[in-house]
């Protein structure tokens, strides 16, 4: 049951430079711990060592916000397409 | 060109200046006087400012307010297109001014060249109905959003880094950047564009969509992306809509706020505020 993650800029390094790849997991959770396997380093960019959600981080299933779902146990579906979006501020110092 | 001498009367230069748009009834003669009578601010004369500022002064918007403590830099002008070779050293609100008279000397353009702070920032705003946020930094980003909530003013929010930009509009009560994004991430977590790049013609696509957004505040046409954050991915030319709501739990816009004024915002973020605000 592969769902379809898309991947911002920042973190494209980790997954060889592509804008999406696949990720698997009944729940944003598992989702994450599969992306973490493939793709160590994933899990450090979006959870903190305690394992919550970074607060500038936000993860959406199509257009919405877990946080307004069931954080990190939001049910995850076929078909679903999860984004990662990172708060951006980048700018010349 | 002559400024009127009643307001409430367009010249015949105006209308034929103007032409384009009044002729369009969604703007007209009555919102063309509106948009000449508005005040806009744009913090940021850089990436995304330069487009927004100038199409907001073509459209004839009557006072731009430009924030911006930074001096021009050669590597600015691969986007920033407010500034030329020849401004190089000089301070950006003088070279965004001469760029925005030559466009539509209508315009005033109300240069501040400063940093914003805590301590400036009221008193800065109060002169303006809208805010526009083109800051590169997430102090200077958490310091104008609070703000316009206390003062109750809209923001029009864009961000920019790689080939990657965000959109949006935050209207008091309808949700703020810390709904979004309640805590900065720690220092060297996010690159900034200096670090890790930015690709030029990104900034006019965001900042054309922050002009945008600001003249159909100003008219009040349209639907405003209050609530709808927009992603745009230039590699993937990918256009995406994401909402997002106020958080009952905000600390500053919430129903039980614990942030009712202005904080120490370099602390909140853990670094000092970098010398300039602007992409």
């Amino acid at each position: 049951m592969p769902v379809e993650v898309r991947v911002p800029s920042v973190l494209r390094a980790l997954v060889a430079g592509a804008r999406m790849v696949e990720g698997r997991g009944a729940t944003v959770s598992q989702l994450i711990d599969d992306l973490e396997r493939r793709y160590p380093g994933m899990r450090g960019r979006l959870l903190s060592a305690s394992g919550e959600l970074y607060q500038f981080v936000n993860i959406y299933i199509n257009d919405e916000d877990i946080r307004f779902l069931r954080q990190l146990e939001t049910p995850v579906a076929e078909g679903d397409v999860i984004s990662i979006l990172p708060a951006l501020a980048g700018g010349q110092p | 060109m002559a400024k009127s001498k009643n307001p409430s009367i367009l010249t015949p230069e105006q209308i034929l200046r103007y032409s384009r748009h009044i002729i369009m009834p969604q703007v007209g003669g009555l919102g063309q006087k509106r948009l000449m009578a508005s005040r806009v601010l744009l913090v940021g004369a850089g990436g995304l400012g330069s487009p927004t500022a100038m199409y907001l002064a073509a459209a004839g918007v009557g006072t731009i307010g430009l924030v911006d403590g930074d001096v021009v830099d050669l590597s600015n002008l691969q986007r920033q297109l407010l500034h030329d070779t020849d401004d190089v050293g000089r301070p950006k609100v003088d070279s965004a001014r001469e760029r925005l008279q030559a466009l539509n000397p209508e315009v005033e353009v109300v240069g501040h060249q400063v940093m914003l702070t805590s301590d400036n920032i009221m008193g800065i705003i109060a002169d303006y109905d809208i805010v526009v946020n083109g800051a590169d930094n997430f102090p200077t980003r958490y310091l104008v959003n609070d703000a316009c909530y206390f003062a109750r003013k809209p923001l029009v929010d864009g961000s920019i880094l790689l080939f990657e930009g965000q959109a949006t509009v935050f209207l008091p009560g309808k949700g703020c950047y810390r709904c979004l994004y309640p805590a900065p991430p720690p220092p060297g977590a996010v690159p900034s564009c200096a670090e890790a790049g930015v690709f030029g013609a990104l900034c006019a696509t965001i900042g054309s969509i922050q002009a945008t957004e600001t003249i159909k505040l100003i008219l009040g046409i349209g639907d405003s992306m209050a609530g709808r954050l927009l992603l745009y991915d230039a590699l993937a030319m990918d256009f995406r809509m994401l909402r997002y709501r106020r958080d009952p739990k905000c600390p500053v816009c919430g129903d039980a706020p614990t942030i009712t004024r202005l904080i120490d915002y370099e602390a909140f973020c853990g670094m000092p505020t970098p010398a300039a605000v602007a992409h």
